[in-house]
């Protein structure tokens, strides 16, 4: 039973996906249908959360857009998202980054992870 | 002019979520339907009505008794655990013996889903009959309880009243379900929402009373 489910599902992840979790910076870049022309349009932001896991698991995205937080929350797998970029990897404690949301300016800044 | 009436057993697989065409998030229920074959027709001579008389999921040829060992020989086919009929008016087209397969259904069809709901036993009313629960807190003791059971001055309860006890368990249908998806050669229907029952549980896909 679970087999014929998880055949069903194979078909549509995604097999490309690069690996990023929370406090990771990343660039989305989702389609968009503006009438009849379809375009790319690029979200740039903080990862502060990952939940679910197979077909259903979404993430977060939070960026300051002129003194105005916005969050966007995208399924992982959805044929929507052409592709995703990992800009900068972040040092974080937790895996919801909600703090963020508290923050402003400096504050809200997530450390680089150094290499090692 | 509505579509020809149809129907198809099948079995519960679960659930799942798919992309459909325009890259949305769609919650499915997958179901195993069919091959269902076709055991004997019903004629309005002989009968007094018309119907085919189906069967679905194989059966060891010990588990079936006599009577029923004779009935499947007739149709000459392996025994069946399900059998059902369903009264479809163009009998003339199906044959004793042929396959019923999930591609009688596309993407797109409207579908009537028919199964038995899972079992909650004995429930109060918040649960069976979605009674509004008292206050949990600022010194409540009334939590859950049924409330009043009627007026003083029928002194009796009246017929009917919604009370606690088995809930589930039943023949549910929910109707005007999309179907998002048919895989034929796997004998695969994907279907819009939730539907009936546990997994493994035995369902009847109908073409919808509501379709126009």
């Amino acid at each position: 039973m679970q087999n014929i489910i998880k055949s069903i599902e194979e078909e549509y992840y995604k097999k490309d996906l690069p690996r990023f979790g929370p406090g990771d910076t990343v660039k989305v870049h989702v389609k968009v249908v503006e009438g009849t022309r379809e375009r790319l349009q690029v979200f740039e932001g903080t990862v502060i959360k990952i939940r679910g896991t197979g077909l259903s698991q979404t993430f977060t995205v939070r960026r300051t857009t002129s003194g105005v937080g916005v969050e966007r929350t995208f399924p992982l797998h959805s044929p929507k998202i052409a592709r995703i970029e990992v800009t900068r990897r972040g040092k974080v404690r937790r895996g919801r980054l909600y703090y963020l949301r508290q923050l402003t300016g400096k504050k809200a800044r997530v450390k680089e992870k150094g290499r090692y | 002019m509505t579509t020809k009436k149809k129907a198809i057993m099948g079995i519960k697989i679960g659930m799942t979520q798919i992309f459909d065409e325009n890259d949305k998030a769609v919650p499915v229920s997958i179901i195993e339907a069919g091959p269902c074959t076709v055991l004997q027709k019903k004629k309005v001579e002989s009968d007094g009505y018309e119907s085919i008389q189906v069967g679905f999921y194989n059966l060891k040829e010990k588990l079936a008794n006599k009577p029923a060992r004779g009935h499947f020989k007739k149709a000459n086919v392996k025994p069946l655990r399900y059998i059902k009929e369903f009264r479809i008016d163009n009998v003339d087209e199906y044959d004793v013996g042929q396959e019923i397969t999930a591609d009688i259904f596309a993407a797109g069809d409207l579908v009537d889903v028919i199964g038995t709901s899972k079992g909650k036993g004995f429930a109060g009313g918040v649960k069976r009959h979605n009674f509004a629960r008292g206050s949990m807190g600022h010194g409540s003791k009334y939590h859950r309880r049924p409330g009043s059971l009627g007026a003083k001055g029928p002194a009796r309860v009246f017929k009917g009243r919604k009370l606690p006890g088995r809930l589930g368990g039943e023949r549910v249908t929910v109707q005007g379900l999309k179907v998002v998806k048919v895989y034929p050669d796997r004998n695969l229907i994907l279907i819009k929402g939730s539907i009936p029952g546990p997994k493994r549980g035995f369902v009847i896909i109908k073409n919808s009373v509501k379709e126009k």
